[in-house]
């Protein structure tokens, strides 16, 4: 058995580490003591069982809940209240558990609210749709079309995203994300309650946005198969604390790790 | 037998047999209508930016029109009272947010609405004490908004147009237009659209809620305004406006919460409605039908429609 912090094949230097990390809500410990790293280039894994502190761990990550100890340093920079538009802009973007969208806006507005940190000419400009404006729109429009092309959701473009089956709301959540141009991409549970076959197709895209564009991930995810195909390396965390950490193969016959999701005899 | 033909036939026959009365009618209805537009304008551009139905705005118009009137009355001249009184805005746009947006961040829609009740009375109380209680006269005049009347004669007889509402009428119009156009294609009206749909996804993507509710409230200051100054040029500028800004109510209900066109489109249909309603019908009910026509037709329409003419209408899949 290998103790959870033993160091393991490196990929990259670690573009977000977190240091004893805790989190309480008045009596409740979601998280205690949790430490890990993310490195550059890499596709990490967070699982564990229900309620063992996963979401609440990107929620930290990505500035909605501080961390009541611990710190978390973000491309070498370390900051004791991170606020989700700023970890936004220094480059974090994520999906949720239940898809997030702008439901009455359509599909390719959902993807450009995406493009909002990168939009910079005038408001004035922007009013009468002319000059430089109109040329930044146009140029993010056509980045839009790209990521819309690559999801295969061309034919949703004009759909308000409120009539879309939750398969297809994931993926333009997933859009919209991958229109920030993150550097570390947070996916909560991105393939929670889709069919098998939209479930490759998700692993196909998240796969593909880690190795053609270098995207860091971070991922949560149930379904064992998938994370075991899709990681480098698994932190395990259960009742709010880390209980392993590895790549996919040593998590797997961790004995800890296996009483986590068996149960242990008493 | 006699009161349906009063109620049936004989509007009609006045309307053809005194075309230039009916043009006449219109008209003042459409300039009501325009005016309570721009209220509902106010309305909508928060609702949509922050989802709160803020109460208070009938009382920003009263508060903008105020801090105008008593700048000027005060010596300051007309051109740097309006600027003074668009900072004065901005400075209400921070406070809001700060005070009393910024503490109840996710706290239920009805927190939110109670608030901009307190924001209401706050301002009724804060405007009396500095401005005094008493009635004002808008500097129509200062502001270069013109005065007169042209008389056209048509169909046999004579429209009067008072340039007033004239100027009014224009002024809301190129208003709502840039209003529209900001909302539909540029960075921060998308922005606005995304925190109305979702907070969180909004946060997610970079979206300061913050920056978002200063623009929102502050926007919505300037139109306030505008009302006011409009409003006030036509009556006085006195807390009773608040009341004329409460017929934004029907006026969102007809034209839908979320939307900018059905603010204008329902300003009008209320407006026009009720002018008629009053001069033809008025009558038979011993007149006076103008105060409660529209409340009545926003009723009839919420049987129908509920999300409005052009309300988005939003999917929830179970």
């Amino acid at each position: 058995m290998r103790a959870p912090d033993t160091p393991v094949i490196v990929k990259g230097e670690a573009l977000l580490a977190v240091e004893n990390v805790s989190l309480r809500f008045g009596g409740v410990k979601a998280l205690t003591d949790v430490s890990f790293d993310i490195r550059k280039g890499e596709v990490r894994a967070i699982i564990g069982p229900n309620g063992a502190g996963k979401t609440s761990m990107l929620n930290c990550i990505n500035g909605f809940y501080h961390p009541s100890e611990g710190r978390i340093t973000f491309k070498g920079e370390t900051r004791r209240r991170m606020r989700p538009f700023e970890a936004a802009r220094g480059g974090i973007g994520r999906t949720f558990q239940n898809v997030a969208l702008f439901k009455g806006m359509t599909t390719l507005d959902n993807i450009m609210a995406g493009r909002f940190l990168k939009m910079r000419s005038g408001f004035f400009w922007q009013l009468l749709r002319y000059g430089p404006a109109m040329r930044e729109e146009v140029e993010h429009r056509r980045f839009v079309e790209d990521i819309i092309d690559f999801l295969q959701i061309q034919h949703i473009r004009k759909t308000p995203v409120g009539k879309l089956p939750y398969g297809l709301q994931k993926r333009v959540e997933l859009g919209r994300a991958l229109a920030m141009e993150p550097e570390l991409l947070l996916l909560d549970e991105p393939m929670a309650g889709m069919n098998l076959e939209e479930k490759e197709d998700m692993s196909r895209f998240i796969l593909d946005v880690n190795q053609q564009y270098g995207t860091t991930i971070a991922l949560i995810e149930h379904d064992m198969g998938v994370v075991m195909d899709l990681s480098d390396r698994v932190v395990v965390l259960e009742y709010g604390r880390k209980i392993a950490d590895g790549t996919p193969e040593e998590v797997k016959r961790d004995q800890r790790v296996i009483d986590a999701y068996l149960g242990v005899a008493h | 037998m006699d009161v349906l033909y009063k109620i049936f036939i004989e509007p009609f026959a006045l309307m053809g047999s005194a075309p230039d009365l009916l043009v006449q009618t219109v008209w003042e209805g459409l300039v009501a209508g325009v005016l309570y537009a721009l209220i509902a304008l106010g309305f909508v551009l928060i609702f949509k930016a922050s989802g709160v139905f803020n109460f208070a705005q009938g009382i920003m118009v009263v508060f903008a029109a105020l801090t105008l009137v008593g700048l000027h009355e005060k010596g300051v001249p007309a051109w740097l009272a309006v600027i003074l009184a668009l900072v004065v805005m901005f400075g209400l746009a921070l406070t809001i947010e700060r005070v009393v947006l910024r503490p109840l961040v996710n706290q239920p829609d009805i927190i939110l609405f109670m608030a901009t009740f307190g924001i209401t009375y706050f301002l009724i109380g804060f405007g009396e004490s500095v401005f005094g209680g008493n009635p004002k006269v808008m500097i129509a005049d200062e502001l270069y908004l013109p005065r007169g009347v042209t008389d056209v004669e048509m169909l046999g007889g004579r429209v009067s147009f008072q340039h007033l509402d004239v100027a009014a009428a224009i002024i809301a119009s190129v208003m709502i237009a840039a209003l529209a156009v900001f909302f539909q294609y540029t960075r921060i009206g998308r922005a606005l659209r995304a925190v109305a749909d979702s907070h969180k996804a909004a946060l997610s993507v970079g979206i300061s809620l913050n920056q978002i509710w200063v623009i929102v409230w502050f926007t919505a200051g300037v139109v306030a305004l505008v009302t006011g100054i409009m409003w006030g040029a036509r009556s006085d500028v006195s807390f009773a406006l608040e009341v004329i800004a409460l017929k934004a109510l029907p006026v969102l209900i007809l034209g839908g919460f979320t939307s900018i066109p059905g603010a204008i489109v329902g300003g009008l249909i209320i407006g026009v409605g009720e002018k008629i309603g009053e001069f033809y019908w008025g009558g038979l009910l011993g007149g006076g039908i103008e105060t409660w026509l529209a409340y009545f037709i926003a009723l009839a329409f919420l049987l129908f429609r509920p999300q409005g003419l052009f309300g988005e209408k939003i999917i929830e899949r179970i």
